[in-house]
């Protein structure tokens, strides 16, 4: 049961981000860019999306001691906002900046067969499996 | 130049918080697409776990609107040196900040999460000097 709501809420993220065209790497540039021909679209997106998650957490996950087909939630428990944190997130920036894709939406672009998005996939899971190597290190 | 399209962005990111919602609300799960891809590098149990799953959707998703006039995009107009310096890059940071624009964007925003603010606030803004630097300073 728990395979199939992950593979459903998998189909509902790939789906909202085409809707929203967030699999178009040239709508992110342009919301990224404020001088020039800037595109708004994307603050709707995440205005949106937070909007939905910000409510429903308040009103309906606050009130629950568990979730509904799961023994207990598994939410971050890290606290402390460290330099590990700032860094990451800014080298995460500046490749979204040089390419207008994230995550996401680069595993959702595959299915389009498109040989650059399999090149940013590999590269980025080098990034991850390195930047995790590294953190284990320490 | 792209086109504004609110309508279709607001329907979108609505599916997005639903969807980060439902893996919450069901399965007590956060929807953060680097956790969920490192877990599977990293998962050494060799069995199916959830995460898998729910990469398969994120893939199918886009086939499921395309009926409906929603595209993926068909060209990347990008080279590879950026393909590739700026995927790892994508990789790199996103798993030593602990999230991208979906665990720390979304989830992580909007449970409030300082951490998640900082970190939406950092890629924000290294994104759109580096879209700066790139398009107006080096005017590529």
């Amino acid at each position: 049961m728990n395979f199939l709501i992950a593979l459903f809420c998998g189909l509902l993220f790939g789906a909202g981000l085409t809707v929203a065209q967030m699999v178009d790497p040239n709508k992110v540039l342009n919301f990224l860019d404020l001088a020039g021909t800037w595109d708004a679209s994307l603050a709707f997106v995440m205005g949106g999306a937070l909007v939905v998650y910000s409510l429903t957490y308040q009103f309906i996950i606050k009130k629950m001691k568990t979730p509904l087909c799961e023994k207990s939630f598994s939410l971050p428990t890290q606290k402390i906002v460290d330099k590990r944190l700032i860094i990451g997130s800014s080298l995460f920036g500046l490749g979204w900046g040089i390419t207008g894709i994230c995550p996401g939406p680069a595993i959702a672009n595959l299915s389009s067969g498109n040989i650059k998005v399999v090149g940013f996939i590999l590269a980025m899971t080098v990034g991850i499996v390195v930047a995790k190597k590294l953190s284990n290190n320490n | 130049m792209t086109e504004f399209t609110p309508y279709s962005a607001l329907l979108g990111g609505i599916l997005l918080g639903l969807s980060g919602f439902l893996l919450l609300f069901l399965n007590g799960r956060i929807a953060g697409i680097t956790g969920i891809v490192a877990n599977l590098f990293f998962n050494f149990s060799k069995k199916l776990t959830w995460q898998i799953y729910f990469l398969i959707g994120l893939v199918l998703g886009p086939l499921v609107v395309m009926p409906f006039g929603f595209n993926l995009p068909t060209d990347i107009d990008l080279g590879w040196p950026a393909i590739i310096i700026g995927g790892f890059l994508v990789g790199f940071g996103s798993r030593m900040g602990s999230g991208c624009t979906s665990g720390h964007g979304i989830c992580g925003m909007g449970r409030f999460s300082p951490r998640s603010i900082i970190a939406t606030i950092s890629f924000m803004s290294a994104g759109i000097v580096t879209v700066f630097v790139i398009r107006h300073l080096l005017g590529v």
